[in-house]
């Protein structure tokens, strides 16, 4: 039988990680579709799982009052989406919808949360894995904050 | 002998032949020399001095193919006076050029290794000689990746540029802007998120960097964090430049001039310069 052992085992975010905790990752995970233009969440709505992306691009949109939704970042092919379910009150904080047709592997949030509290060794993995592409994220953020090509006069 | 030798203050006159509007804010100029006489030679990442005149004079990067001598291209931002007067030039206008000024993309000098290219926003500009001059010679490079980013869709420059090397299939082209609204179907983040993904060996690689300094900083790090040697990274600075020929000092940068030592400077060299705000 097929399972999504080997698609985890081989995704960056996952690389170096133990066998068996791939193992056990694996009962949490499942394959997922998005079509152009399908949202994937919105903004508010519980966040119970994050997304593996094995290939296409799903973008990031917030609102603003009298605007068109703005793109505020793409995740694409190799990236991971989503860590509000790691973090109380487990909320999505952007909307994510497919920019083109895009394939993921799930991982339920809920599932892992408990996983991660009987076996600490592996929360410290995830929160490792996690805390890099938060970090990575949060200093691209601050080069877009900064505007460097907007040239003041 | 030396009554001889051209006078390096002195602009000599040039026509429009072409102007292009390239964005909202950047245009692009095509020159010829009023006199029928040829264009002197340059290097990709050179520099020549743009005179309006009554208005002023400025430094503006050579955005033409070094191969190409039929005319002088040149894009620029309109931000200052000179150049938002520039900007309003009619075809048959004439400008002052003098030039061309500074060290350049060592293009050839890098063959048999990758290349990776970075640009941001007008950055852009003298890349895109570079650009044409790894073209001209593909087979001496290995792999060829361009990574841009540019503040929106609306800000892209040379876009038919960008599609006619994307559909190239020896060539990587990665687009991505800050921001994005509506049917922009493309990337989204800073410049710097393209280049862990980017396919080149980082060990054998060159990378040609060119846009705004805080960009090229970040830029530098990130490549050297993907693996790449400092001193395989080459940055193109912009500074005030007045004289052009190292003696006004309006463009010292630290214990270089800008104008002369540069724009184009190995990393390795300004890399201490660079984090410092005062300079």
């Amino acid at each position: 039988m097929h399972t999504l052992e080997p698609l985890l085992a081989e995704h960056p975010f996952f690389q170096g990680l133990d066998s068996r905790y791939i193992q056990l990752i694996t009962g949490c995970a499942s394959n997922v579709r998005f079509d152009t233009g399908q949202y994937i969440f919105h903004e508010g709505e519980e966040a119970n799982e994050f997304y593996i992306i094995r290939h296409g691009k799903v973008a990031l949109e917030t609102l603003a009052p009298g605007h068109k939704p703005i793109t505020i970042q793409t995740i694409e092919e190799g990236d991971v989406l989503g860590w509000s379910w790691l973090f109380p009150p487990y909320r999505w904080h952007f909307n994510a919808y497919a920019v083109e047709l895009t394939r993921a592997i799930a991982l339920d949030g809920k599932c892992l949360r408990t996983k991660c509290e009987e076996d600490h060794d592996l929360g410290y993995e995830f929160l490792k894995r996690f805390a890099n592409v938060v970090e990575q994220r949060l200093q691209a953020t601050r080069l877009q904050l900064l505007d460097v090509y907007n040239v003041r006069t | 002998m030396a009554a001889n030798l051209p006078n390096p203050m002195l602009p000599q006159p040039y026509r429009v032949q072409k102007m292009r509007r390239e964005t909202p804010d950047t245009f692009t100029l095509e020159l010829t020399p009023v006199n029928g006489s040829g264009i002197p030679p340059f290097a990709a990442g050179q520099f020549n001095m743009l005179y309006v005149y009554g208005v002023g004079e400025v430094p503006i990067s050579i955005s033409g193919d070094p191969d190409k001598r039929n005319c002088l291209v040149h894009t620029t931002r309109a931000v200052g006076t000179v150049t938002k007067a520039m900007r309003e030039l009619k075809i048959h206008d004439v400008l002052g050029v003098r030039g061309p000024y500074g060290t350049h993309w060592p293009v050839m000098e890098v063959a048999g290794s990758d290349v990776v290219i970075v640009a941001g926003g007008i950055g852009l500009a003298p890349l895109r000689s570079a650009m044409y001059q790894i073209l001209a010679h593909r087979e001496k490079f290995g792999r060829v990746v361009l990574l841009y980013g540019a503040r929106t869709p609306s800000d892209i420059l040379f876009r038919r540029d960008l599609e006619q090397w994307r559909a190239h299939f020896d060539l990587e082209v990665y687009v991505t802007v800050d921001r994005a609204t509506g049917s922009w179907r493309g990337s989204v983040g800073f410049v710097t998120q393209l280049i862990p993904k980017a396919p080149f060996d980082p060990l054998n690689t060159v990378a040609l960097v060119c846009g705004p300094e805080t960009m090229m900083r970040f830029t530098a790090l990130a490549l050297e964090k993907r693996g790449v040697k400092p001193d395989s990274i080459i940055l193109s600075m912009e500074r005030n430049m007045k004289c052009a020929i190292g003696l006004c000092g309006h463009c010292q940068f630290g214990p270089v001039f800008v104008c002369k030592d540069g724009p184009v400077f190995p990393y390795t060299h300004i890399r201490d310069l660079l984090a410092k705000w005062e300079i």
